[in-house]
């Protein structure tokens, strides 16, 4: 049974998709990643419905900080206010609409639009403009800077909705809620994000950066260079636990691939990379985790790696170092990513610098690893120019065996999710692995 | 002003001139083990990230970050037929202007210039910037002790990488 056969009020998403579970084929129409009317309804059906991450809590720790981005074309600034309570605004002066607030980022108790000078408060009241009196009585009280429909945070993460009917976040997080506490909990004084961050466009669909970070299959072809290097330092730890590991459905379309990482962690897991010297501190890291989290989840922190989707556009990656991803859509062909990394706030010196390195060494666009990615995304999407003559993309792989760290389960959980809330119908269950147990007769 | 006219900074300026646009030379003909001898053993080569253009990779994330190691890392990398955003190899070419010699303190020189580097693949990206180094006098001419490239772009748009050597 196909996906064609669901009797779904709307077909936006399904069409795409050939879910044939008997066959043990999966297949994504390339238009998907083509066609502008595609991208319209996704801004519709998914950019406006979902919650999308904005920023973090050690971005604006203290009253006055503010960052300034823009999501989904949308200018936005978020702000700790003088009350100490963070508020989302729609960047753009209620009088005639320029920006108020002005830097990427900053301190401030005041934002005075510099057009006309109407001054607001980080609460986004109006409190002064020039001549007053050329307005009715009660008039500021009706010019606050308006607020984003959905605001709130977890675990130090904020997120917004442009949606007011949104269901609340925590509900929303579902399952990732698990895979983001693993990844925090890693700290001991919490995580920060770091200055600096990796900020850069690809001439690709935004969805090719979100299956590239699901995807284990293409890392030892792909990224044998830095691979090589490790190797060349003396480094390298090979993954040994396939089986059983790999992808994972979170619910409302978030996704996770979890194996054995094959290389070194500074949280905290030793490799030649990082130095003899460094072996006893990270020895130390893992016994406080031991300590901390038991056997079990403190290896499961430190030996493995996790790639997580939140639906539908953050990437957590918690790999050689711990990256933060987000992807903006500006058209079918093309997208901006914003990465940070993530890093424990008592990590310092010699300890904070390794983490960096390990970061910028394979993550990040100028490293050894993530320069091909953008590479591999770039040319599909030049691939796809062939379309409709070469109509489909197989994420088949995985579908007929217990999954395994190089198989795509993950995948394809993420694309019925997306066809789901194209359609406008509820995200389908997990499914059952396999998928198609009886031998696929293609 | 009677500083800068003096022979010998003169001589200096254009000695330093002559040693970056070698270097340019040998990058953009992709001769990049001559490029790699270009370095002393405890050198680094440094690319801030584009929103922190002054930090410095021990507390900011940057872009670049390499030891002598993994600047020959990089090198074997781009050879290896396997860096694949650079298989094969772009076009390049860089101009670099308004060098000057901001001190010597000892055998040490430093040095600030503005570059651009075209890089030309399916398109024409523009890395725009300032280099700062610190050379060493050695009886076998300059060698490069550190090697720093500040963007001035917001961001690598549309650029997507920094997968050459800037």
């Amino acid at each position: 049974m196909t996906a064609r056969s669901n009797e779904a009020a709307s077909d936006g998403g399904s069409r795409y998709i050939d879910d044939d579970r008997e066959r043990g084929v999966f297949r994504v129409d390339r238009a998907t990643m083509t066609s502008p009317e595609v991208f319209e309804l996704e801004q519709r059906q998914i950019f406006d419905e979902c919650w999308l991450y904005f920023g973090h809590d050690s971005e604006i720790a203290k009253p006055g900080d503010y960052v300034r981005r823009i999501v989904v074309g949308r200018p936005l600034f978020l702000v700790r206010g003088s009350d100490g309570s963070v508020r989302c605004f729609y960047n753009t002066c209620p009088h005639r609409g320029a920006e108020v607030c002005r830097e990427e980022r900053g301190n401030a108790k005041r934002f005075t639009c510099f057009y006309h000078a109407w001054t607001f408060d980080t609460s986004g009241s109006l409190l002064t403009m020039p001549d007053e009196e050329g307005y009715g009585e009660g008039f500021k009280e009706t010019c606050s800077l308006t607020t984003v429909p959905k605001l709130d945070s977890y675990r130090g993460f904020w997120f917004i909705s442009f949606n007011h009917r949104a269901e609340p976040l925590h509900d929303y997080l579902d399952g990732a809620k698990e895979y983001l506490d693993l990844v925090v909990d890693q700290a001991e004084e919490g995580m920060r994000i770091l200055p600096g961050t990796n900020e850069y466009a690809v001439k690709a669909n935004w969805k090719l950066m979100v299956e590239n970070s699901l995807d284990g299959y293409h890392g030892l072809p792909l990224h044998q260079t830095y691979f090589a290097y490790v190797k060349s330092l003396g480094g390298g730890i090979s993954g040994t636990n396939l089986v059983g590991e790999g992808g994972r459905e979170l619910g409302h379309g978030h996704v996770v691939l979890e194996g054995e990482a094959p290389y070194g962690r500074p949280i905290a897991r030793w490799d030649h990379l990082f130095g003899e010297d460094s072996q006893d501190e990270i020895a130390a890291i893992r016994a406080r985790l031991v300590d901390a989290y038991g056997e079990d989840r403190a290896s499961r922190m430190a030996d493995n790696f996790r790639n997580l989707i939140i639906f539908p556009n953050l990437m957590i990656n918690d790999i050689t170092a711990i990256t933060v991803r987000y992807v903006e859509p500006l058209a079918a062909n093309l997208m901006r990513v914003r990465a940070w990394a993530l890093a424990p706030r008592e990590e310092t010196g010699q300890r904070l610098q390794r983490r960096i390195d390990s970061y910028l060494t394979f993550i990040g666009p100028g490293g050894f690893a993530s320069p091909d990615d953008v590479e591999a995304l770039e040319s599909c999407q030049v691939g796809f120019r062939a379309h409709p003559n070469v109509q489909w993309s197989d994420i088949s792989r995985g579908m007929t065996r217990m999954p395994t760290v190089i198989d795509e389960v993950q995948v394809r959980a993420y694309w019925r999710a997306w066809a789901a809330r194209m359609d406008g119908r509820p995200i389908p269950p997990p499914v059952e692995w396999p998928e198609t147990p009886i031998p696929a007769h293609r | 002003m009677t500083e800068a006219l003096r022979d010998d900074r003169i001589e200096l300026r254009l000695a330093v001139e002559e040693f970056l646009y070698h270097e340019a030379a040998l990058l953009d003909e992709w001769r990049l083990d001559d490029w790699l001898e270009l370095f002393t053993p405890d050198a680094r080569y440094v690319v801030p990230s584009t929103d922190v253009p002054d930090g410095d990779g021990s507390q900011t994330l940057v872009l670049i970050q390499d030891d002598f190691q993994r600047i020959g890392g990089r090198v074997a990398r781009l050879k290896s037929r396997r860096a694949h955003r650079e298989f094969p190899s772009s076009r390049t070419r860089r101009m670099i202007s308004n060098i000057r010699v901001l001190r010597c303190v000892g055998d040490e020189v430093e040095v600030t210039a503005n570059f651009v580097v075209y890089r030309i693949r399916r398109g024409v990206n523009e890395y725009i910037g300032r280099y700062l180094y610190t050379l060493v006098r050695t009886d076998d001419g300059f060698r490069i002790r550190s090697r720093r490239a500040e963007l001035d772009l917001e961001a690598l748009d549309p650029h997507g990488t920094v997968s050459i050597i800037l």
